[in-house]
């Protein structure tokens, strides 16, 4: 897995919203390494800062309130935060794009698709409009949206959600990019549709050959999907290893919690409640000291609550951020 | 919804489903009784100031010699009557009513383009380009138009242009804190990140993305500001600051005929009624077209 070409390397990612009741450390420390080609899952609750970490590479957080205020996000070794807007916007939707949850509102509802597509083509590609039209046509076809020339000229408001989140992915592949990111893409749609645009996703990356990087609270999704997990808590990852691992031997005890809260048809009927991980998210403004999962681990003792664990690299390819790992 | 549709398809109707977005609006404005009144107002005034002219051919500026020429009654030979220079005033609404009418719409659209670019930049930059420009358009809002305006045509000089240049430069205020309040929602929907997404630059996602989102409200919005215009216009050249003589406007006409009030008041009615038709057909109009504008209004 580690010969291939490192495509995006993320090193201590620091994003912080500078709110008028504090500052919030969304994204706190965070390293993350994609492959040429790989599916890698971002797994974590709302507000652990999976969507601040897609944004911060794509260098669209809004700012005033956020901000970038360390780190470095390497694509193609080269930095991203050290580019400028112009620079960023040559490479949005071009080398890198992103699907965004709702495809509901995620197209301008008085341009018809077919525009909407193409204007994604000619920002990045000097071609005329006929030639813009052909590859649009091409790439309705290829997200597997029947009558390509008829759906060309229909409005948002014709088409479904599941169809409107497949002319979102023809947006975002349109230029052929290296790294898709997606957003919860697959939240807002109900299951059976979800099933579609993953198996499309993951046709279209065979395919293709892109990177992708899932962002998504539904384990189910990267288990289909993903090569490699990084769960995420509360601004950073507590864990990062390939997904057999993630969900053979995990090793932080947040992990375990999260997959034995998952309700198993397999097992026998019991009577016993579907165990749940105790407490809730700590409020961003008032983290707690020591490891930020401690008032909630089963395992927690002193020095949980007094040092922050760093990650470490347990078994190759398999980094924990716990001083009392989960044997295997 | 969907049988009903296909029915209706079977019976050669046409149902809601067939309709773009436009051919939606104009059957909704259809069936908008106030705005149909508007509309045949505005037509009438329209065929009137237009094709009227190919009719009635008169010269408006030509005086009949001698005293007998003035202020004579409707007759066959001057269908409104003359003025108090002989002046033929069928002719003379005829041509005022263009030009009222070109000031109204030039105006209307340039002050509603100029309030949309300050709103767009307002609202979508936020922060102090917002504070700057929305203080600017307060301060603005707060300067009595009046005597600026006399003041203002006086150093300008007096025209059609100028005339045009001073409405602008009072009228885009209320459409650049309109535009600036849709702009304010209108960024935040996922179809401008969307866009940022795909590397479209500020410019592109305002003038592309946000601009024509705004274009509903815009439309009626300038509809009724012709209305307003074309008062403007009249009160200008009422204060004798507008288009000058010998070119008639329904204004300077309005303001011609105040010292003759008595003695042949016509001459304050027909210019008066022309401007009270067009402006209350425009506003008319304008409603029916927030009406069926309106997607959760249903006629």
């Amino acid at each position: 897995m580690d010969n291939r070409e490192v495509l995006v390397d993320i090193k201590n990612l620091r994003t912080f919203f500078y709110t008028e009741d504090g500052v919030v450390p969304a994204v706190d420390g965070i390293d993350l390494t994609i492959h040429r080609g790989e599916v890698v899952g971002l797994v974590g609750e709302s507000g652990c800062g999976k969507s601040v970490t897609a944004l911060s590479i794509m260098r669209l957080i809004p700012d005033p309130p956020g901000k970038i205020i360390e780190g470095e996000i390497f694509f193609h070794e080269e930095d991203l935060l050290k580019k400028n807007e112009e620079e960023m916007r040559a490479i949005r939707g071009d080398k890198i794009s992103m699907i965004f949850q709702e495809p509901m509102t995620s197209l301008n509802p008085v341009y018809t698709i077919g525009d909407q597509i193409s204007e994604a083509i000619t920002l990045h590609q000097k071609i005329d409009s006929a030639e813009a039209k052909k590859r649009t046509v091409e790439m309705i076809h290829l997200v597997g949206i029947p009558e390509p020339e008829r759906r060309f000229g229909q409005y948002p408001h014709e088409m479904s959600g599941g169809m409107r989140q497949r002319v979102m992915i023809a947006m975002a592949l349109s230029s052929n990019p290296e790294l898709l990111i997606s957003d919860e893409a697959t939240t807002a749609l109900d299951v059976t549709i979800q099933a579609q645009i993953l198996d499309l996703m993951r046709g279209l990356q065979k395919k293709l050959g892109m990177a992708i990087l899932i962002i998504t609270h539904n384990l189910a999704v990267v288990a289909e999907m993903a090569e490699t997990i990084a769960i995420a808590y509360a601004g950073k990852i507590v864990e990062n290893a390939s997904a057999k691992e993630i969900f053979k031997s995990p090793r932080h005890p947040y992990t375990y919690g999260l997959l034995t809260s998952i309700p198993k048809f397999t097992e026998k009927k019991t009577n016993e409640p579907l165990p749940a991980i105790e407490g809730m998210v700590p409020s961003p403004y008032h983290m707690p000291k020591g490891c930020r999962f401690n008032p909630r681990c089963p395992f927690v003792t002193e020095k949980c609550r007094e040092e922050e664990p760093e990650i470490v690299e347990l078994t190759p390819g398999h980094l924990v951020r716990c001083f009392h790992p989960i044997e295997s | 919804m969907a049988e009903k549709a296909i029915e209706a398809k079977k019976k050669g109707q046409k149902s809601s489903e067939d309709y773009t977005y436009v051919g939606m609006v104009f059957h909704r404005l259809t069936r908008h009784k106030l705005a149909m009144v508007g509309a045949f107002m505005l037509i009438f005034i329209l065929l009137f100031v237009f094709v009227g002219p190919l009719i009635w051919r008169a010269d408006p500026n030509a005086q009949i010699e001698g005293l007998g020429g003035l202020f004579n009654p409707a007759s066959r030979a001057h269908p409104l009557g003359t003025d108090d220079y002989g002046r033929d005033v069928l002719a003379r609404m005829f041509f005022g009513g263009r030009i009222s009418l070109f000031i109204g719409f030039i105006s209307a659209i340039s002050s509603t383009l100029a309030g949309a670019f300050v709103g767009l930049v307002a609202g979508y930059y936020g922060g102090w380009a917002d504070n700057i420009l929305m203080r600017f358009t307060d301060a603005m809002l707060s300067i009595p138009t009046f005597p600026l305006l006399i003041a203002l045509a006086s150093v300008l000089g007096k025209g059609v242009w100028q005339i045009i240049l001073v409405i602008v430069l009072f009228g885009w205020m209320t459409d650049a804190r309109l535009v600036r309040g849709l702009v304010l929602s209108l960024k935040e929907q996922e179809y401008v990140e969307a866009a940022r997404a795909i590397g479209a630059s500020a410019n592109r996602i305002m003038w592309r993305h946000l601009f024509p989102n705004t274009l509903a409200v815009l439309i009626v919005s300038t509809t009724i500001g012709i209305g307003g215009a074309i008062i403007y216009e009249a009160s200008i050249s009422f204060l004798g600051f507008g288009v000058q003589a010998p070119f008639a406007s329904w204004g300077n006409m309005l303001q011609n005929a105040q010292q003759f009030i008595w003695n042949s008041p016509r001459l304050i009615i027909y210019p008066g009624l022309a401007i009270f038709m067009t402006v209350l057909g425009f506003n008319f109009f304008g409603d029916g077209l927030r009406d069926a504008i309106d997607p959760k209004l249903k006629l």
